[in-house]
């Protein structure tokens, strides 16, 4: 019980922690650019918004404009990991946050708009007639901060549930510390996401996907709102990856009987069946689909949401438009903590709903 | 659609995927598996638990009931027991009463019996003794007669005089 | 017409605010009839407000 609460503890700092860091950081942007319009400012919040949604190639805390009027960055750089005729590895500060070509082997990249194009040595974009660069693009591999993230995840979740695991070993079947924590999570997952939603009997293989998903997202969700603020859902490569995942698993262990209702649905008339075989085919891609949309809005969303009202503090510049925006970022911040476990859990839910139609079998015919 | 497709990072997809894989198929062997089965072992040790806790009350309940009927027999046998016993002893003593006076009775009429002829005997001792003495007397009195009238008188009377008939 | 897409935008959150309001307010009648099957009734919710917000979603990018 008492670890219980001292986790929450943690959690709540971390998450004041958060705001006071941003606060700090935008502080810093506002003296820089005090002597310019409240509209620069405005313009600063939105680009440092959209900085912070994006994934990057260096792993950067901080930055701010110093005396010198120089960029300063707090952080460290991190492998850029090319495949362009051959793998080609360096570090990302050789760009130099986008300010300089790297050079590797005689081949030119530039960092522009957050990716990594091959220029010449002049570093030259060529823009097409939408303005979009028509550079050549080399395969990119690099372990750009959210790969770092989910790395850090990877290790943590595999470390924590072992030595839960292992805790239930030497405890003679009963949990320990964390486990304390988890185990009615894990049993909630197995007893009212996975039984009833896939049935008694073929839940159990589906049993690790589920509960590996749903605490993978929740932690990475939690990740995004700490002062670290590395979001690794709002990628939409990630959600991608994952509602990949349950399509993948549905597909692949579904029965006879899904595919006879999507293909060939029993009870209707013929017309019928052809109409509705593309529909319903549609709809399973589409609900892995909706699934992938779901988690990268809904964190994205809150992320713009939370940053803008953080933002307006500095907008507003007095006290009680300030306290205000501050109360509400308060209360959102505290919105979002449930949005990252209600995500975590909505994308469970209905992976095991998918997973259970895949594997019901229809006694009666309709 | 074009934001989305544009923030698409191939790098980021694949990292996304070999760490899944592999957190899926780590978990799975080192954390999930062994959880899930304890839990399992432990929801399925308390189930036996609860079972056998109420096999033995239902034992336990049986047993009592068991005991109660022992009981009531035992007290039924018991008092059957002592009933018999009463029974036993009042048919042995009235058995014993008509015993004794049967034999009692037996006892006075052979008395009877024996004291008649112990009787008769005696009437008939007395018979013969009678007839013996009045033979004696007769010849005494045959004798005296010979040698006088009046001592045979006299003789006769006296006898007579002694001897009382019963 | 470069502002219609924002406007479409606004009139999908709208719909799928409506949706989703309307599900919310349902449930909690349904609660309040039934708080026996809160657990059920809350799940069901959830489900319902996850798909609305999906179909939302998808058609907010596609604006």
């Amino acid at each position: 019980m008492r670890r219980k609460f001292s986790i929450k503890k943690i959690t709540f700092l971390l998450f004041l922690v958060s705001f006071v860091s941003v606060a700090q950081h935008n502080e810093k942007k506002d003296v820089a650019n005090a002597p310019k319009e409240e509209k620069d400012l405005k313009v600063t919040i939105k680009e440092y918004i959209n900085h912070h949604l994006l994934d990057s190639y260096d792993f950067g805390l901080f930055s701010y404009t110093n005396d010198q009027n120089e960029k300063v960055h707090i952080g460290s750089p991190l492998p850029v990991i090319l495949w362009d005729n051959g793998l080609k590895v360096f570090l990302s500060s050789k760009f130099h946050y986008g300010e300089t070509l790297a050079e590797v082997d005689g081949n030119y990249y530039k960092l522009y708009h957050n990716k990594i194009y091959k220029t010449d040595a002049q570093g030259t974009i060529n823009y097409d007639a939408e303005h979009h660069p028509t550079n050549a693009k080399p395969l990119d591999f690099s372990i750009t901060k959210n790969v770092v993230m989910i790395f850090v995840v990877f290790l943590i979740m595999f470390f924590m549930f072992k030595r839960m695991a292992s805790a239930y070993q030497k405890n003679n079947g009963m949990p320990k510390g964390m486990g304390r924590l988890l185990e009615p999570i894990v049993l909630y997952i197995r007893d009212d996401i996975a039984k009833p939603n896939i049935g008694e009997k073929n839940y159990k293989r589906y049993m690790s996907y589920l509960l590996t998903i749903f605490f993978f997202v929740w932690i990475v969700n939690l990740f995004g709102l700490t002062p670290i603020g590395v979001n690794i859902t709002n990628n939409i490569a990630v959600t991608f990856c994952l509602a990949l995942f349950t399509y993948v698993i549905t597909t692949f262990t579904a029965k006879k009987d899904y595919w006879k209702h999507i293909f060939w649905m029993p009870g209707v008339p013929v017309p019928m069946k052809i109409i509705l075989a593309p529909i319903e085919f549609l709809g399973t891609i589409i609900k892995p689909f909706s699934l992938m949309i779901r988690l990268y809005a809904n964190i994205t969303a809150g992320h713009i949401v939370l940053m803008s009202i953080i933002g307006m503090m500095f907008v507003f510049n007095n006290w009680l438009g300030s306290s205000l925006s501050f109360f509400l970022a308060f209360v959102l911040g505290i919105l979002e903590l449930l949005v990252a476990a209600l995500q975590a859990y909505i994308f469970t839910m209905l992976s095991a709903l998918y997973f259970g139609s895949a594997v019901e079998e229809h006694d009666e015919h309709h | 659609m074009d934001k989305l497709l544009s923030e698409f990072s191939l790098g980021l997809f694949f990292w996304q995927l070999l760490l899944f894989v592999g957190l899926v198929l780590l978990l799975k062997k080192f954390a999930w598996k062994p959880i899930l089965d304890a839990v399992n072992e432990r929801e399925e040790g308390i189930k036996k638990a609860l079972e056998s806790a109420e096999n033995a009350k239902k034992e336990m309940q049986n047993l009592a009931s068991d005991n109660e009927a022992l009981i009531k027999e035992a007290r039924a046998e018991r008092d059957a027991m002592l009933k018999e016993a009463r029974e036993i002893r009042e048919k042995m003593i009235s058995e014993a009463k008509e015993d004794a006076k049967e034999q009692g009775a037996k006892m006075i009429e052979n008395a009877v019996t024996a004291i008649d002829q112990e009787k008769q005997a005696a009437l008939a001792h007395l018979k013969k003794e009678v007839g013996d003495l009045s033979m004696i007397i007769a010849k005494a009195i045959l004798k005296k007669e010979l040698s006088s009238q009046e001592d045979q008188i006299k003789l006769v009377e006296g006898m007579l005089k002694d001897v009382t008939l019963n | 017409m470069e502002g219609l897409n924002y406007v479409g935008a606004g009139l999908i959150v709208i719909g799928a605010g409506i949706g989703i309001g309307q599900i919310g307010g349902k449930a909690m009648e349904a609660i309040a009839r039934q708080p026996e099957a809160t657990g059920k009734i809350q799940t069901a919710m959830l489900i319902a407000a996850a798909l609305i917000e999906g179909i939302g979603f998808a058609a907010l990018f596609a604006a």
